[in-house]
């Protein structure tokens, strides 16, 4: 007797239903599709904010080797460089960097070679900032002070990545929101082709004094199971797609690309992708159901 | 229980199936609905069992105007009412348990009432051995039973049944007709549809008689001597 309860079979035999496999993998592609694209926003974003912090509030002066022999010596012009950037309004520290320094930063384009002394190599001069500092006048008076310094104050780098930034945010916003829409129309059609073939069932639980809620319900455990079920096959191939992804950039020699890694929380967020689905499945199965049932009497 | 006023019924824009249909049926009362093929029988149950609005006229059930309940409260009415198909309409991947356990779940019955109540009943109409058994592997007999079983798990007050004994013998016919006696005397009220004249001469009951959608009433003598 106890396995009546245990079984509790649904009312309608939807599970038999064509669409029930259907369903199944069109949401586990949805759930695919949907969690790289959030995983690439999530990167894209942790890396321009790496990008970001690292560059505002900061300014680089390049002081280039000048041919001829009329200009003062390199060390000279970037002595004379540190001098008027410390003694300018806004700005908190200067500080040059070396030689060695230098060919570290090249050598991810220039390989070993970037250390050779008789490559005419640029001084560059790190500059941090606390308040606002007049930048074309100290660009002006570093010329004068050291000839061949050129101010950098990252805007148009800045201006290009939050533009880059944005345009990934919004593109995978579009793309998690087609994908969301493709999956509503899924379930949609699922539900309409259920709700056919068992037009018998429906009407008889209706007149038997079933609430359309009660035969909603049926609608909605059925496509939240497939759903879950999909889902957590399509979170399955996505998390092993990151991995192989992450796994490959681990190997690139160059540092040409920064870590392609999530923080706890993000894969947690992740995680959360096939219960949305879940969620917008059993959402819209209602929706559909008591829609068309609104036209029984 | 329920009055009809001038109820007419029409489908699209056929003419009247049922025209000028006035009757009143007393709480725990017993009626046969007897006429020939296409004479409304099914149509007026249908508005009995609220599968229809009348096109026109006054319906009262359960001493409500159904013109006046709203959609949302339908469902509560129906659950009132037990329907006994003509097809029996069982669910073909339940078993008989299940499916007689429908209007229990519906109302929000427990586990453990539905089993109780519902293997009592399946033995009470001599099913007891089939309590898992699917329709499909039912003689046609045993699944009107399931129907019957179904159709009063709940304890309806108003039990409607169309062509009930159509498709069992005489011999199960006649059981079933006692089946509904006994709900008859429990305090049921009972309409039965049928053209079975020769099973309904054994009962004194009045008849719903339908004559081309029209409606007569006979007296429960009249009827037990015509």
């Amino acid at each position: 007797m106890a396995l009546f309860l245990l079984s509790r079979p649904s009312d309608l035999p939807l599970a038999r239903d064509p669409s029930a496999r259907f369903l199944v993998w069109i949401t586990a592609l949805m759930v695919f599709l949907a969690t790289l694209a959030l995983a690439g926003a999530m990167m894209v974003s942790e890396m321009a904010q790496r990008w970001d912090s690292g560059l505002a509030g900061g300014l680089t002066v390049q002081i280039a080797p000048l041919p001829g022999g009329g200009a003062a010596p390199l060390d000279e012009r970037v002595e004379a460089a540190l001098t008027v950037l410390r003694s300018s309004p806004g700005v908190k520290t200067a500080r040059a960097l070396t030689s060695a320094d230098t060919a570290r930063l090249l050598e991810p384009w220039l390989g070993p070679e970037a250390a050779d002394p008789l490559l005419p190599m640029p001084r560059l001069i790190d500059v941090t900032t606390d308040g606002p500092v007049d930048v074309p006048g100290l660009a002006q008076h570093l010329k004068s002070a050291a000839p061949g310094a050129i101010l950098d104050d990252h805007a148009v780098w800045l201006a290009d990545l939050r533009s880059f930034t944005g345009a990934v945010h919004l593109a995978a916003l579009g793309l998690v929101g087609l994908i969301g829409g493709a999956g509503v129309m899924s379930v949609i059609f699922s539900v309409r082709a259920g709700l056919a073939i068992h037009r018998h069932v429906v009407e008889l639980l209706h007149l038997m004094g079933a609430t359309d809620r009660y035969i909603a319900r049926q609608f909605e455990r059925h496509v939240v199971g497939l759903s879950l079920r999909g889902g957590m096959v399509g979170l399955a191939l996505a998390l092993a797609t990151l991995a192989g992804v992450h796994h490959a950039s681990r190997g690139l020699r160059a540092s040409l690309l920064p870590d392609l890694t999530l923080a706890p929380w993000q894969w947690a967020a992740l995680a959360l992708v096939p219960l949305a689905a879940a969620l917008l499945a059993l959402a819209t199965a209602r929706w559909t159901v008591l829609r068309r049932l609104e036209s029984l009497p | 229980m329920i009055r009809f006023e001038n109820v007419g019924l029409r489908y699209g824009i056929e003419s009247e199936v049922l025209r000028d249909i006035s009757f009143t049926l007393n709480p725990g009362s017993f009626h046969f609905m007897t006429g020939a093929s296409g004479a409304g029988k099914s149509s007026l149950l249908k508005l009995m069992y609220l599968a229809h609005r009348p096109s026109r006229g006054l319906i009262t059930l359960f001493g409500r105007d159904m013109a006046r309940v709203t959609r949302p409260e339908l469902p509560e009415l129906r659950r009132q009412i037990g329907v006994v198909f003509q097809d029996f309409a069982l669910l073909d991947h339940l078993s008989a348990l299940d499916n007689v356990a429908l209007p229990l779940r519906m109302a929000g019955a427990s586990d453990a009432d539905m089993v109780e109540h519902c293997t009592e009943i399946l033995r009470w109409v001599g099913l007891g051995s089939h309590l898992h058994a699917k329709p499909s592997t039912l003689s046609g007999g045993q699944q009107q039973r399931v129907a019957i079983a179904r159709s009063v798990i709940n304890r309806p007050r108003l039990l409607l049944a169309d062509e009930p004994t159509g498709n069992v013998d005489d011999g199960i016919g006649m059981r079933l007709l006692y089946l509904f006696e006994e709900l008859h005397k429990l305090g049921t009220t009972v309409v039965i549809a049928t053209h079975n004249e020769a099973l309904i001469r054994r009962f004194n009951h009045p008849h719903l008689h339908l004559d081309n959608g029209r409606l007569h009433v006979v007296p429960a003598q009249t009827a037990r001597g015509g």
